[in-house]
């Protein structure tokens, strides 16, 4: 689309259609509150003199002229059907225990599923599936939702007959049996795993809808494993000389990505379990390798083979894909860190609020580099920010669920987050990133995310400056 | 005599290193011991079977050779079903060559990346090592048969690919003893760079904003939108959220609603519609069965469209069993020269709900 200048009023926001047109800037409603209020309640949380505060700037920036959500009203004699009427669930006899010796999600859920985007990819065995982040709470990731991405389709691996094998500049090439590594001493760790691609689409312009498509190639999962340092130890590999890991999958495309060890060494698991249980065929069962704040191609699945080397390796996806060309036509290799990044999952692109009101403003943040240390949330494109509450434990290379208050007045709004990680990096705008890596770079997309709520309740997928 | 000599040395060397192996992998626990009964040596045999990769440094890269024209026998019968006659084919995956010049070749920089009309990267445009090449075909190609090439064939397809970049002549035999004579005129062979700080966890990020939280625009400007036409581009957004709560799908198969629905979530869809999902559908079946691998509904893959399927079999009587038959024993001939395999794992029932779906969308 074409860029266009347009007014950001209380009275309409929506106004893209509308001709060209400058105007100053219009404080949305919602910044009646002070930003002195805001500083104190964000120390001090909320009590009945602070919500006074609120109640009455609220009442004062709507001129007390707008009503909320309207109660249903009953007379006394009438009620909710839902109470009054006994349901089929009060009144009958539920299922046995174990009638679904695997227990799935409520039908009601069936909307929540990992889903492909039309057109992005050709071939269905290379492509990608996305979570339905617009639907999960918490930073845990459900096993079937988990995010796919195959080079060369998934298979269920025999794990009687998966082997690990070490070799390169180690004292003896091991093989080791999942009866061996099951052995040894393991640790749960839980981290995200997000795609290099992920937000990859975005990078030129608007293109997809809502959040799942826009940042669903991120998981987050507890994974159980040996640590690599352990198993490699075990191996006597040279780690002084040896300072590159190439990791191979053992499916058809014999996926192999080169690891740097000195970055990655302390805390690389070679996982078996995720959420619990073992990993799931499309994440790589029965082993694959997780590494910490590093994109997702390299946490190689139906891991087979670890060759320690004192160079690189250059395969097809270090040296075709997973490259970011610049405004230069170099092109960067051996990206791997995912830098720090959040998005709000709901309210966000697609969605249709209800109701004005009150509304708990919720979304996701991570970095690679270590733990999220702030999330700010704007509510009128940029201008003005406010600190979010995170929700603990705020774990290093994890995702950490953000909320905020918001009292929707039903103006229009354009919601923002953006997250501060505890190397005091921030998050940076589309703009920043475009101005130093062009548009079509593909990869490592870790922009500010904005979502446009109309006065009608719909949200849509919007970018800002 | 110094022949005999040196023959001499080798066998005595090779009975001592079979001697030696002999001994390393009968046992179990031999060097490293903090795991004691945890793994075993691997045997030469087992490493040479799983370590195929070839470096840059050519480390690893198997002897043998393969010429253009033996290259371009192997490409018209196993790559150019989905790569193109010549590697062009943007149907499947992006193209293998084009979009490189003589020029690029002396300076190992391609030059058309640097242009931001250049509307696709192919293959040898991108890669700047030919080990790259010869690594990834030996290990995961042809697509759907990986690891069925030796390395002769291998040496063949990569000496084709660079005659279609003009790398190298159409007469042309590549082998281990020139390959690396061949990396110095790869044309992105300096179009990489590791000067970034996105290798390492400690690495410097290439941008540092600010967090400012008051008057931080002057004007919010909204540079793009969802183009209108894709509304309903991903489905129906409306069945990708719940049907409760307070955070709904917009039903994208029409136009925004006029006004906020309330809290009673009037005019959306309600929880109460739900309906338990079929994971034996025709169209999950499609899938889970890989049938989506060579088929779309509409376009043209390695296979025929369903679409195309559907219009050459209306209204014929018999279609039915004559489809189950094919898709049971595979076919070969009706819609051109690659055969379809044979889906002996569908069961009876699975197969006439496909057939039946192909033929009626039912």
């Amino acid at each position: 689309m074409t860029k266009k200048q347009i007014e950001l009023s209380a009275q309409d926001i929506s106004a893209v259609e509308k001709p060209v047109n400058r105007a100053r800037l219009v404080t949305a409603p919602e910044h009646f509150i002070s930003p002195e209020l805001i500083a104190d309640i964000n120390t001090n949380g909320l009590d009945e003199t602070r919500r006074g505060f609120l109640r009455k700037g609220f009442f004062s920036a709507l001129g007390g002229a707008a009503g909320l959500a309207a109660p249903m009203v009953f007379a006394a004699g009438e009620g909710d059907p839902a109470i009054l009427e006994k349901q089929e669930w009060q009144t009958t006899l539920g299922k046995n225990v174990a009638t679904m010796p695997y227990g799935v999600p409520s039908i009601y859920e069936a909307n929540l599923i990992r889903r492909e985007s039309p057109g992005l990819t050709r071939v269905a065995a290379s492509s990608v599936a996305f979570t339905p982040l617009q639907g999960l709470f918490g930073t845990i990731t459900p096993n079937g939702l988990h995010f796919e991405r195959h080079h060369q389709g998934w298979f269920n691996l025999n794990p009687e007959t998966h082997r690990l094998m070490v070799n390169g500049m180690v004292k003896n090439a091991r093989v080791f049996t999942m009866n061996d590594l099951m052995r040894m001493p393991s640790v749960s760790r839980t981290h995200f795993i997000e795609c290099g691609a992920n937000t990859g689409l975005e990078w030129g312009n608007v293109a997809v809808p809502t959040v799942q498509y826009t940042h669903g190639m991120l998981s987050c999962c507890e994974f159980t494993g040996v640590p690599l340092k352990a198993l490699l130890e075990e191996c006597g590999a040279d780690l002084k000389k040896g300072k590159f890991l190439l990791a191979e999958g053992g499916d058809g495309s014999g996926m192999t990505r080169t690891i740097n060890l000195e970055s990655c060494l302390d805390d690389t698991i070679v996982a078996w379990g995720m959420n619990g249980e073992m990993l799931r065929p499309e994440n790589g069962f029965p082993l694959r390798l997780v590494v910490p704040g590093v994109q997702g191609v390299s946490w190689v699945k139906w891991l087979r083979r670890l060759e320690v080397g004192d160079m690189p390796w250059n395969s097809k996806d270090e040296a075709v894909h997973y490259i970011e060309l610049m405004p230069d036509g170099i092109h960067r290799q051996y990206a791997s860190i995912q830098e720090c990044k959040s998005v709000i999952t709901t309210p966000s692109g697609g969605q249709q609020l209800l109701d004005k009101g009150f509304y708990n403003v919720s979304g996701m943040a991570w970095s690679g580099r270590g733990k999220i240390k702030r999330v700010d949330v704007s509510f009128d494109g940029g201008n003005h920010w406010r600190t979010a509450r995170l929700e603990t434990p705020v774990l290093t290379k994890s995702i950490t669920r953000f909320n905020i208050d918001w009292t929707w007045d039903g103006s229009p709004a354009i919601l923002q987050s953006r997250a501060i990680d505890d190397t005091g990096y921030v998050q940076p705008s589309i703009k920043t990133l475009r101005d130093v890596r062009g548009n079509r770079s593909i990869y490592h997309n870790n922009a500010i995310q904005s979502w446009k709520l109309d006065p009608n309740g719909e949200v849509s997928n919007v970018q800002v400056g | 005599m110094f022949r005999l000599d040196k023959l001499f040395a080798h066998l005595v060397l090779l009975s001592l290193a079979v001697f030696s192996a002999q001994l390393a992998y009968a046992q179990n626990t031999q060097g490293p011991t903090k795991f004691p009964g945890i793994g075993r040596n691997a045997t030469p045999a087992e490493v040479i079977a799983w370590d195929i990769d070839v470096r840059p440094d050519f480390k690893g890269l198997p002897k043998g050779s393969g010429s253009v024209a033996q290259g371009q026998v192997i490409w018209e019968s196993k790559c150019a079903s989905c790569h193109g006659v010549f590697g062009e084919s943007n149907e499947i995956f992006t193209p293998i060559a084009g979009g490189t010049t003589v020029d690029d070749i002396k300076t190992g920089k391609v030059a058309s990346l640097a242009d931001r009309k250049q509307p696709q990267r192919t293959t040898l445009m991108k890669v700047p090592t030919v080990s790259t090449l010869w690594d990834y075909i030996y290990r995961a190609m042809p697509w759907n048969a990986p690891r069925s090439l030796t390395p002769d064939d291998t040496y063949a397809l990569v000496a084709f690919i660079l005659s279609l970049g003009d790398i190298v002549p159409d007469d042309f035999v590549l082998s281990n003893a020139n390959i690396a004579e061949i990396q110095k005129k790869m044309p992105n062979r300096n179009g990489m760079t590791r000067d970034h700080g996105f290798w390492s966890v400690n690495g410097k990020p290439d941008v540092n904003s600010q967090a400012c939280m008051t008057n931080c625009v002057k004007f919010v400007q909204i540079g793009s939108t969802l183009p209108d036409f894709a509304r309903n581009a991903h489905g129906n957004i409306a069945e990708q959220n719940r049907l409760y709560g307070p955070y709904r799908g917009s039903d994208s198969s029409k136009p925004p609603i006029a006004k906020l629905p309330g809290s009673t979530g009037e005019g959306l869809a309600h929880a109460g519609d739900t309906h338990a999902a079929s994971t034996k559908g025709p169209s999950a079946l499609f899938r889970s069965e890989n049938c989506s691998a060579c088929h779309a509904p509409n376009a043209k893959l390695v296979g025929p469209s369903i679409t195309a399927i559907a219009a050459k079999y209306q209204g014929q009587g018999g279609a039915q069993e004559q489809l189950m038959a094919k898709v049971k024993n595979g076919g070969s001939g009706v819609w051109g020269a690659i055969p379809m395999p044979p889906q002996s794992q569908l069961s009876d029932e699975d197969r006439a709900i496909l057939v039946r779906w192909m033929l009626t969308g039912q």
